[in-house]
């Protein structure tokens, strides 16, 4: 830009409110409390940040500040708690402030960074960092990358390529990292150099019983479908139980038994219907649907039917 | 003397802010880019050294300028050019193609003419050192 064009560009007062509707975070924000359920402390931390970021743009128009502040996260929590959801929803938020450019979200995990043998990993990585530039680039589960059991492993040498992408081209990525809470402590620990570079902590809490309720109810309903009244409460017996079986992953497990479910409902209508069905019929999941789930009989931590037992799937 | 092959070589040199212009504009159509160099530039040598794979699903001229300056730094000395090519049935071809760095010296296009049979006369030109 022209010196000129800076010094005739340089406004006198800059109004927060309409910034913040005109910027189009007021709708992220919008957006993020009416599409997911819970997740206060989450929806909490995002709108602070969101007002840094308008705050510190507002400064950089009034010529207060230059530098682009550290915008990398970490994002932890148990599985199925809506990290990446939100990771979505961080990417079109930081777009709209005018921080990332393009403002789409690359999604990886450490298959798509390591390479497998020497020379495999620094293309790799690279090839990635390239398609994530003017965006997000969301790592699942980034405490794979370091294997402290095996100082060969090749995840270090992505690390090295991360962080220097990531202090180098501020400008021009964003990155999050995700995972288990406990593990990317240990990460953080065995990689000082990361912690300093993520200005952001978000923890993502578990969904209660009544949340996961809802946001069953919801998933049922984007695909036209609705719970009879038995069936709800069948719903919440299920996650009471589900809750305390192994491999609970919160809303995913969710989706995963009303997947089910719904299988079941299409089965027991094929088998049972006499005459033409309604559309009522169609849509409505039955506390059958619900109860016939091997949780309510002691639970296997495998969803794959015995062998011997077929009609217990 | 200035070699003038693609897009823009009559124009004074792209800077990179024009090269990210250009790419952008290529990567809203679509197009993957390919990096390509060579210490030839004589017109009828299409077979260019290519820098890397071509970059397909970017988002971002920046992911390309990162290539380019990576082969700068090796081939700083040589002709590079970025291509972009569109994949789309039927097209399947480079769309665009221009120069991005040129040698400190450009070597200079020699023609040679040579009489033939029956007063014919045949053109040849070969790339020479200034």
């Amino acid at each position: 830009m022209s010196t000129e064009a800076e010094i005739t560009a340089i406004p006198q007062t800059v109004d927060l409110a309409s910034e913040y509707e005109t910027s189009g975070v007021a709708e992220v924000l919008r957006e993020l409390d009416e599409e997911l359920i819970g997740l206060a402390p989450v929806k909490q931390r995002i709108r602070e940040t969101a007002a840094l970021l308008l705050v510190d743009r507002a400064r950089r128009t009034l010529g207060l500040s230059h530098e682009t502040p550290t915008l990398h996260m970490s994002f932890s929590g148990n599985p199925g708690t809506g990290k990446t959801t939100v990771a979505l929803k961080m990417a079109g938020l930081l777009h709209r402030l005018g921080y990332v450019r393009k403002g789409h979200l690359v999604s990886v995990t450490r298959d798509d960074l390591v390479g497998q043998y020497i020379g495999h990993t620094a293309p790799k990585t690279k090839e990635v960092l390239k398609k994530a530039m003017g965006g997000v680039l969301f790592i699942d589960e980034a405490y794979y990358l370091y294997r402290p059991d095996n100082e060969r492993d090749y995840g270090q040498e992505a690390i090295e390529i991360l962080l220097q992408v990531m202090e180098n081209n501020r400008d021009d990525l964003v990155v999050i990292m995700a995972g288990y809470a406990d593990r990317m402590d240990q990460f953080f620990t065995a990689n000082p150099g990361f912690r300093s570079r993520i200005a952001h902590h978000i923890e993502f809490p578990d969904y209660t019983d009544t949340e996961l309720l809802n946001i069953s109810e919801r998933m049922l309903a984007e695909q036209n479908y609705r719970l009879s009244p038995a069936a709800e409460t069948a719903m919440k017996d299920y996650i009471a139980l589900r809750r305390k079986q192994p491999h609970f992953a919160n809303a995913r497990s969710i989706r995963n038994a009303l997947d089910r479910a719904r299988l079941r409902q299409a089965n027991r209508l094929f088998e049972t219907a006499k005459g033409p069905l309604d559309a009522a019929a169609l849509s409505t999941i039955g506390e059958e649907d619900i109860r016939a789930s091997r949780v309510f009989q002691g639970g296997l931590d495998v969803d794959r039917s015995p062998p011997a037992r077929e009609d217990t799937a | 003397m200035r070699i003038t092959q693609g897009c823009f070589s009559f124009l004074p040199d792209l800077d990179d802010q024009q090269i990210s212009a250009q790419i952008e504009y290529c990567l809203q159509k679509e197009w993957a880019i390919g990096i390509e160099y060579t210490d030839d530039p004589h017109p009828r040598n299409t077979y260019w050294d290519m820098w890397g794979n071509p970059m397909f699903d970017l988002r971002d001229a920046k992911g390309v300028m990162m290539e380019l300056d990576e082969c700068r730094k090796v081939h700083g000395d040589s002709y590079i050019r970025i291509n972009a090519f569109n994949d789309t049935r039927g097209v399947e071809s480079v769309k665009m193609s221009f120069i991005v760095n040129r040698p400190a010296s450009e070597p200079k296009i020699h023609m040679q003419r040579t009489d033939f049979v029956d007063r014919a006369q045949k053109y040849a030109w070969d790339v020479r050192p200034q």
